[in-house]
């Protein structure tokens, strides 16, 4: 089934949940997240998808109800953005601690106030540390493809963490782009059915969440860290079998014409795009320029990024979040401790952009890039960063 | 004592899936419920327990009480865990990945967490209709972090936060009415119940697992570590507290209230309040008060019972058809 088909990249996610046949979805509406679940809500009543549809109150129900469904032993799947994410807040971090294989889509948002409905990435940022396994994806296919390839690797008993497929909102959430979709039995290969290491069920009688004293406290995080640097090999068997699947290939560290390249742009989620766009035209115009884009967050791939960030004189970083008061920002603190060690150690230059929905353009990207050339200062000071397009 | 020991588990379950060696603290009442609500429900049964006393001393890693599946994810959302259990056992069951057995699914929470902070997810999932059974068991104040007052603590209670001073009598306003609540949800089925009425607690959570859809049952759990009590009153202070009426032991069953102690003239205040050394500080008037409002509530209690009576229905269904009648000829006419 390799027919391209338009449609709003929203539709091919829950498309894709339809495929992976969830068992039970629970969402609260919020903006942009809502035609995915307003689809999936259709799938269900149309019958095309036998899942319980479960109508939460809140986005913190939400999250707590797929706890309890993955927790039964269900393929359980949200979707939030924004002040849902944040609602969830809590519950994020005790889904991965208890280990239970959770899909969620965030089409990422600005976090209020003031309120925004636009995209940016401070609602994913302030959730950074929640122990899941997140990918950024670039356009429409990437969103699709990665919904499947989050319920394969989420549920894989070498793995059992929940998943975040971060996916900018309205950027990349409403557009209507050409898909390549899966038919059920293709995808029935490729995601077997969930076999949960651990569920609650009365032949067997499980405690799940019990609470730890100081002596355990540490060996359970010591663990549960360990599950996720250790999940890198099923993610990456992930992508390996979805492309003997699809041909579609995915790795953690995405370049694009870096051979050569002095300066280096890096960037995650649906900026990739227009920013290939911009190096295309700094590359006719001679300037050895490349871009280095990051799919997988976490569990961060320091080895994939330092190979692909090797030999550049000069990087710059683009953030879509202000770490307030940080001494970077979210991306360029966490690259910039990666190349630390590094010699000779690149000149790293930081650029918050498109926050609040605040276009990006390639021109924009020209500028930053045609000014770190000129720039030299490493290590600048504390918080300096370019805040680009701000009127001041 | 030989007879009893033949007659009790003719009657009761002797097994037990909340086994001793938990931690609670001594004379809790809380914990002789729990016991006797597991012997009630069996073990076909997924617990959700939220965080407070009933899941801190049942819980620590390695160790458990429970002999069921039991899931502890946070404080506030017992009510959205247990819809999400049961919304996953449905679809599996469904779906014939698991066999059709009729897993219950029961919530355990106690007042803080139904009453304040875990209030809307219960009302959310209560509304959305799921076939589970959500039990609050009030003790009337947040004991696990140390006493303090909650939507649910009496009127006049001393709390660490309600403390009695110059300025305050305690507690400052009257016990959130949660049955009730719960009864405005037009749910199948809502009960009161108490440890110290353990045939009474067990028909009631048999009753609660039997209906179709959600039901909610409000179990005192007498406290002698926050009430100020002494360990060996718990089960009197239960039984003073349904015969003076300040937790009257009723049932909603499809909307139709029965009150199940009803002692006629209700013990006098005094005689409750009195054993808890959390109301001393309490001068007479205050008790006359407390004792006004609650004669008050436990006559709109039978009011209730009469109003949803079989009798009261029919003799409304009869005053009914007659005007309906009329109108009927009247309509034709024009």
């Amino acid at each position: 089934m390799s027919k391209r088909i338009g449609m709003e990249v929203s539709i091919a996610v829950a498309e894709a949940v339809k495929l992976a046949n969830a068992d039970v979805i629970a969402a609260y509406p919020i903006t942009p997240q809502t035609h995915i679940v307003e689809h999936l809500s259709e799938l269900v009543a149309d019958g095309d998808l036998d899942a319980e549809y479960v109508c939460v109150e809140s986005e913190h129900s939400a999250m707590s109800a797929v706890v309890g469904a993955s927790a039964a032993g269900a393929r359980s799947y949200t979707a939030t953005a924004s002040q849902g994410l944040a609602l969830m807040h809590e519950i994020l971090f005790i889904a991965s601690s208890m280990r239970l294989p959770i899909v969620m889509t965030v089409a990422n948002r600005a976090l209020s106030g003031p309120l925004s409905i636009w995209n940016d990435h401070s609602d994913v940022m302030a959730s950074r540390d929640c122990g899941w396994i997140q990918y950024f994806v670039e356009n429409g296919q990437e969103a699709f493809d990665h919904t499947l390839i989050a319920f394969r690797v989420a549920e894989d008993p070498e793995v059992s963490l929940p998943v975040i497929v971060n996916l900018d909102g309205f950027i990349l959430s409403h557009m209507i782009e050409p898909h390549v979709l899966l038919d059920d039995e293709e995808v029935a290969r490729y995601i077997p059915p969930f076999r949960p290491v651990n569920r609650l069920d009365p032949d067997n009688p499980v405690t799940m969440g019990d609470f730890a004293m100081p002596e355990f406290y540490t060996e359970v995080k010591k663990s549960q860290e360990m599950a996720l640097r250790n999940s890198r090999a099923t993610i990456d068997k992930g992508w390996q079998e979805f492309a003997e699947l699809t041909g579609r290939k995915y790795q953690a560290v995405e370049t694009y014409k870096t051979e050569g390249a002095e300066i280096l742009m890096l960037s995650m989620g649906a900026l990739g795009e227009t920013a290939s766009v911009a190096v295309d035209r700094m590359r006719d115009q001679g300037l050895p320029v490349g871009l280095v884009k990051l799919r997988l967050w976490r569990p961060f791939p320091s080895d994939d990024l330092l190979k692909a960030l090797g030999g550049a004189k000069k990087i710059v970083v683009m953030d879509r979040a202000i770490s307030f008061g940080a001494a970077a920002n979210p991306v360029a603190a966490e690259v910039t401790s990666l190349l630390y060690d590094t010699e000779p150690r690149p000149c790293i230059f930081n650029s918050v952009v498109g926050l609040g929905g605040r276009d990006v353009r390639v021109e924009d990207f020209e500028a930053i890039v045609k000014k770190a050339m000129q720039g030299h200062s490493y290590p600048g000071p504390v918080g300096d960063y370019d805040l680009i397009g701000v009127r001041e | 004592m030989e007879n009893l020991n033949i007659y009790v588990p003719r009657l009761l379950d002797s097994r037990e899936y909340f086994t001793p060696g938990q931690r609670a603290c001594q004379g809790c009442g809380e914990t002789v419920a729990l016991r006797q609500i597991m012997k009630s429900v069996g073990r076909n049964v997924i617990l959700a327990n939220a965080t407070g006393c009933s899941e801190i001393i049942s819980s620590p890693f390695p160790q458990t009480a429970w002999l069921v599946p039991w899931i502890h994810v946070a404080f506030e959302n017992v009510a959205a865990v247990a819809s999400g259990v049961e919304a996953g056992m449905k679809a599996l069951e469904r779906k014939g990945a698991l066999p059709k057995r009729n897993v219950k699914v029961m919530a355990i929470a106690g007042d803080g967490a139904t009453a304040d902070i875990g209030f809307q997810a219960l009302s959310g999932a209560v509304e959305r209709g799921h076939n589970f059974v959500y039990v609050c068991l009030d003790n009337e104040a947040y004991m696990n972090t140390g006493i303090q007052r909650s939507s649910s603590t009496p009127f006049g209670a001393m709390t660490t936060t309600s403390p009695p001073g110059r300025m305050s009598k305690g507690q400052k306003t009257w016990k959130k009415n949660l049955p009730e609540i719960m009864v405005a949800h037009e749910i199948p089925y809502v009960a009161t119940a108490s440890p110290s009425y353990p045939f009474d607690l067990i028909r009631k959570v048999k009753r609660a697992v039997e209906v179709d859809g959600p039901a909610y049952l409000h179990v005192l759990a007498v406290c002698p570590t926050g009430w100020r009590s002494a360990g060996e009153e718990t089960i009197r202070l239960g039984r003073l507290a349904a015969e003076s009426g300040v937790f009257p032991l009723y049932e909603v069953d499809q909307g139709k209230y029965t009150i199940n102690l009803d002692p006629g003239e209700l013990k006098p205040m005094k005689e409750y309040l009195g054993l808890q050394g959390r109301f001393r500080h309490l001068k007479p008037e205050d008790l006359e008060y407390i004792e006004d409002r609650v004669h008050t509530n436990f006559e709109k209690l039978r009011a209730k019972v009469r109003m949803t009576s079989e009798e009261d229905k029919a003799s409304r269904k009869a005053t009914k058809q007659k005007p309906k009648k009329g109108k009927t000829a009247a309509r034709s006419k024009k």
